[in-house]
């Protein structure tokens, strides 16, 4: 396949960023969409030239580094997918491609497509865990039997990857979508339910510190989390908040 | 007599543990809050020592490359985490998981270590639980648990195929809870170019800001050393793209010896090399295994019309098929460990078999267990009647419920669909049990540094069992280390801060800026990847799933060629004040093109095969590994001398005094 790439630069967290348009030939359908970027680094190296810097690890959907908006998509056209786990086979010989890093107030760029996603970090901090301490000295694990259902709703809830997707394609930038299944993971053990108070109210507090905007109800958030993170999160989340804001 | 004092406690196997805890030295909490340390690695084991250090109230700083703690390398482990809980009943105990870990391992680890591991693993799963880590349950409520090959039980706790990423978020909300209450001081996108010492003792590190390029001092009473496995020196593996060996090497480089380089797991079930263009080569997990049966076809003819896409795997009758590992071993069948495993795919393959354009593929087939399933779930939904292609329909869901997502993964990544046709997988690269040597307590060779998790030579010996990796980092970092690092600690409480102001701190920083103005002017005619690649097929073709003495010898040669000439024109654009994702990977070639002359030296000297060493010299008529417990029941621990052909070997003996040394038969 033969493609034109147009790819957002940025030198530096201040620099001003602009699109560059690349040429780039040899690109085989059973790439993912990240060894595409590869080549194209392999050859401006050869030239001499900065490669695209880009935040990636496990390439395997797992570890939520990747992060690009293609063709205004975060992670691309494909559906519950992420950057690493997208292939080449779902784009035309002939396709223009435009790659460009999130875009969020509380997501900083640090070089061309790479982001600060710190605020994430410190979200969880404010309150995503269980005051259990690390001794070894906890209760035999099956001394609290877990409903198979609820067990596999929070497993579900804590399948987020942490990418930030959610963020990027939302309008109003907001971390709804993450935080919500933050909150939920924890409210739906029984393990999570004693702090559930003060987590909702920690971890939503600091959401706005961040920056990050509201949630209107669009939805775009779950339509592009590569994970399949359902809305009914924000829902359980707001009830939660809605509970702690009036018993406390 | 071995300069390597493994200080294991006297006394009877099942309770030297509880006893050396009861008479190691501790810290007084008062005079642990004047006490630093550094923790290098977030994954399982770093975030868990980190959480836990910070707990028992040392300040702790931690660093990892990556932007956030949680994306450690550890989040992608898919299977599951062994614990001798027994909730099965099927006759488990702390025993029987230490005898098979040491037997899995090829009778190649230390007794004691194993044995703790055992038994501080049923805490493991205590602690993720009362952390709200989301394991699988049945309807009971209760923790469901599956087996893993090289093991008869059901010993193995799991979150669907992403347990790795659940026991992480868990040591993960540990660690924020810690960075909340101010104990933890959390360094990501950081990178520890060198270890400092003073006086012979580890009080720091130079570390990078992978943001700004600042090289930074940082110091402290004890470092540890959590930052994975080497995986990566083979360039394809189904380590993470980031996963080095630098810090570990530029601490081998300051004196700490490195244990059994060469003992590498070449993991059974990964979706076969595509083409040149691929950057890393995916696992499927291995609890696949359970209800996969592995096959090719049995004539050569049906082999090469598959390949020839003449002909489809689906098609072929049950007596064409050959379900090798239940013929070669019965009592394991398609549950053998992962090695014995490995070399029957590649035995087949090499013969002719395979099954996909390149020859190297065999079929992971999930027929069978679509219609056993199917037909339980009919019977017990009150479907009586069903016919088999709804059984089969009823199966398919089942086995999705298990392990959907990595068939999802398997399609996205192959374009065909595994409930449809079955699988294609082969061996790659997965694991390395070699690292930093460490004694009982997890010191190194250099006082104050310690090493957690796969960075050190770990409990595994030649071989891993599957869920043992997992383990054995929370373990260490959980309920082993923070209370060795104690006994060491407990001399340093009059200490006083560690100034990095001093000549040591001020020469290692100047090492480090030197090294990277040297790779940063290389003359520049190739890419860091270019050498990359080049090493990785040295080392799978001579270094991989089997070897011999002529194709390691002229490894080592080629190597030290490759090296040569990579620190003559290696190309490194940019410059190395800001971030320069190529010149993080210079850093990290660079000491992989030292590590890999170790490995093949290290294979070379051990003449036997054990686990992931299969020296083709050394095999049975049946083709199995032949060990030589006579001259090689050792622990090969390597010593620094500039160049890595000149390493000084020194031997720990394993000593075994409560299992019997047998031939590790599956049969
Ligand atoms: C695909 C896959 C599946 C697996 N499945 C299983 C399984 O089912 N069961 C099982 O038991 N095991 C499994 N394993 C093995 C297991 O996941 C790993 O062995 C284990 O997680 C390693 O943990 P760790 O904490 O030692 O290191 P890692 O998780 O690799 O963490 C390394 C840390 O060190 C940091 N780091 C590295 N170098 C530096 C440096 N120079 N400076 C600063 N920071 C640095 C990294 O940022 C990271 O935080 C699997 C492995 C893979 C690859
Ligand atoms: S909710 Fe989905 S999109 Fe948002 S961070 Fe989590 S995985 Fe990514
Ligand atoms: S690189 Fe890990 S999710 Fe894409």
């Amino acid at each position: 396949m033969k493609l034109t790439l147009k790819i957002w630069r940025q030198a530096g967290p201040e620099a001003k960023g602009k699109m560059v348009t690349y040429p780039l030939d040899g690109v085989d359908g059973d790439m993912s969409f990240l060894e595409m970027m590869d080549i194209l680094n392999e050859e401006l190296v050869n030239k001499g030239e900065e490669p695209v810097e880009f935040d990636h690890d496990c390439r395997e959907g797992i570890c939520g580094s990747c992060n690009m908006m293609i063709n205004g998509q975060p992670h691309g056209p494909q559906k519950l997918t992420t950057t690493c786990q997208l292939h080449m086979r779902k784009f035309n010989d002939g396709d223009t491609i435009t790659i460009e890093p999130w875009r969020a107030a509380a997501f900083p760029v640090i070089k061309d497509l790479i982001v600060d996603r710190s605020s994430f970090d410190r979200i969880q901090q404010a309150g995503a865990y269980v005051s259990v301490n690390t001794s070894g000295n906890t209760q035999d694990a099956n001394s609290i039997p877990v409903e198979k259902e609820k067990a596999d709703e929070a497993f579900h809830s804590a399948t987020c990857i942490g990418c930030g997707a959610c963020v990027a394609a939302c309008k109003n930038a907001s971390a709804m979508l993450f935080t919500s299944a933050k909150v939920s993971q924890y409210a739906l053990l029984p393990q999570g339910e004693v702090e559930a108070t003060k987590r909702v109210q920690d971890m939503v507090r600091q959401m706005d510190i961040e920056g990050f905007g509201n949630c209107t109800n669009t939805g775009a958030c779950m339509i592009e989390c590569p994970k399949g993170i359902k809305l009914e999160n924000i829902a359980r989340m707001n009830r939660e908040y809605l509970k702690a804001e009036t018993l406390s | 007599m071995s300069v390597l004092d493994s200080k294991v406690p006297q006394g009877p196997l099942a309770e030297k543990w509880v006893t050396h805890k009861n008479t190691i030295n501790l810290v007084n909490p008062a005079n642990k809050r004047n006490i630093d340390v550094i923790v290098v690695g977030t994954g399982l084991a770093g975030g868990s020592a980190a959480a836990t250090l910070a707990e028992l109230g040392y300040n702790v700083k931690t660093f990892c490359y990556n932007d956030s703690p949680r994306r450690a390398h550890s989040i992608a482990a898919q299977g599951g985490i062994n614990a001798a809980k027994n909730y099965q009943g099927d006759g488990d105990s702390n025993f029987r998981l230490f005898y098979d870990t040491i037997k899995g391992g090829d009778y190649r680890s230390r007794e004691a270590n194993v044995h703790r591991l055992a038994e501080v693993s049923s805490n493991i799963i205590d602690q993720c639980v009362a952390q709200g880590v989301p394991f699988a349950r049945e309807y009971g409520g209760l923790l469901d648990n599956r087996s893993f090959g090289g093991v008869l039980v059901s010993r193995t706790f799991y979150a669907a195929g992403q347990t790795g990423q659940q026991l992480l978020l868990g040591a993960y909300s540990a660690l924020n809870r810690q960075i909340n209450r101010g104990k933890v001081q959390p360094f990501n996108r950081h990178e520890m170019l060198d270890l400092v010492k003073v006086d012979g003792k580890a009080r720091g590190i130079i570390a990078r800001n992978l943001v700004t390029g600042e090289i930074e001092r940082h110091g402290a009473h004890a470092v540890v050393i959590a930052s994975g496995g080497y995986g990566n020196v083979f360039f394809l593996s189904t380590n993470a793209m980031g996963s080095n060996v630098m810090a570990a090497w530029r601490t081998h480089r300051r004196g700490a010896y490195f244990a059994n380089p060469c003992y590498t797991q070449i993991h059974p079930t990964c979706i076969p090399v595509s083409g040149e263009h691929q950057s890393k080569l995916t696992l499927m997990s291995e609890s696949l295994r359970n209800d996969g049966r592995i096959w090719v076809p049995k004539n050569l003819e049906d082999a090469k019309a598959i390949r020839e896409g003449k002909k489809r795997g689906v098609d072929l009758k049950e007596e064409d098929r050959d379900y090798y590992l239940e013929r070669r071993y019965p009592a394991f069948g398609n549950l053998v460990p992962r090695d014995v495993a490995s070399r029957a795919a590649k035995e087949r393959c090499d013969a002719g078999y395979g099954v996909n354009k390149t020859g190297n593929a065999v079929y992971l087939d999930f027929e069978a267990s679509f219609l056993r399933y199917g037909k339980v779930e009919a019977l017990t939904s009150g479907h009586k009647d069903a016919s088999e292609a709804e059984m089969i329909a009823l199966g398919k869901k089942v086995i999705e419920k298990k392990y959907g997502n990595l068939f999802d993964m398997y399609r996205n990544i192959t374009d065909e669909n595994p409930y449809e046709v079955p699988m294609k997988i082969f061996p790659a690269v997965h694991y390395t049990m070699g690292g930093l040597w460490v004694d009982y307590n997890l010191q190194t060779t250099v006082p104050g540094c310690f090493a957690a998790g796969e960075a050190n030579f770990s409990d595994h010996g030649a071989n891993r069992l599957g869920a043992s990796a997992l383990m054995q980092g929370l373990a260490d970092g959980y309920f082993v280390l923070p209370y060795t690092i104690g006994d060491y600690l407990a001399n340093e409480i009059r200490t006083g801060e560690i100034s990095t102001e001093t000549p040591e701190f001020e020469q290692a920083e100047k090492d480090t800026r030197a090294r990277i103005e040297k790779l940063m002017n290389g003359a520049g005619t190739h890419s860091v990847d270019y050498y990359h690649k080049k090493l990785g097929l040295i080392m799978w073709n001579k270094c991989g799933m089997s070897r011999n003495a002529e194709d390691l010898q002229s490894a080592m040669d080629e190597i030290k060629e490759l090296r040569e000439d990579f620190w003559k024109n290696v190309k490194v654009p940019g410059s190395a004040d800001t971030k320069n994702q190529e010149l993080e990977k210079a850093g990290r070639v660079a000491d992989f093109l030292e590590l890999g002359e170790l490995f093949a030296k290290d294979a070379l000297t051990r003449d036997e095969s054990c686990g992931g060493h299969f020296r083709e010299e050394y095999q049975t008529p049946e083709g199995e590994a032949l060990r030589d417990d006579e001259n090689f029941a050792f622990v090969s621990a390597w010593e620094y001398n500039e160049n890595p052909r000149d390493a000084k070997l020194h031997k720990e003996d394993l000593v075994f005094e409560n299992v019997e040394l047998k031939t590790r038969s599956y049969k």
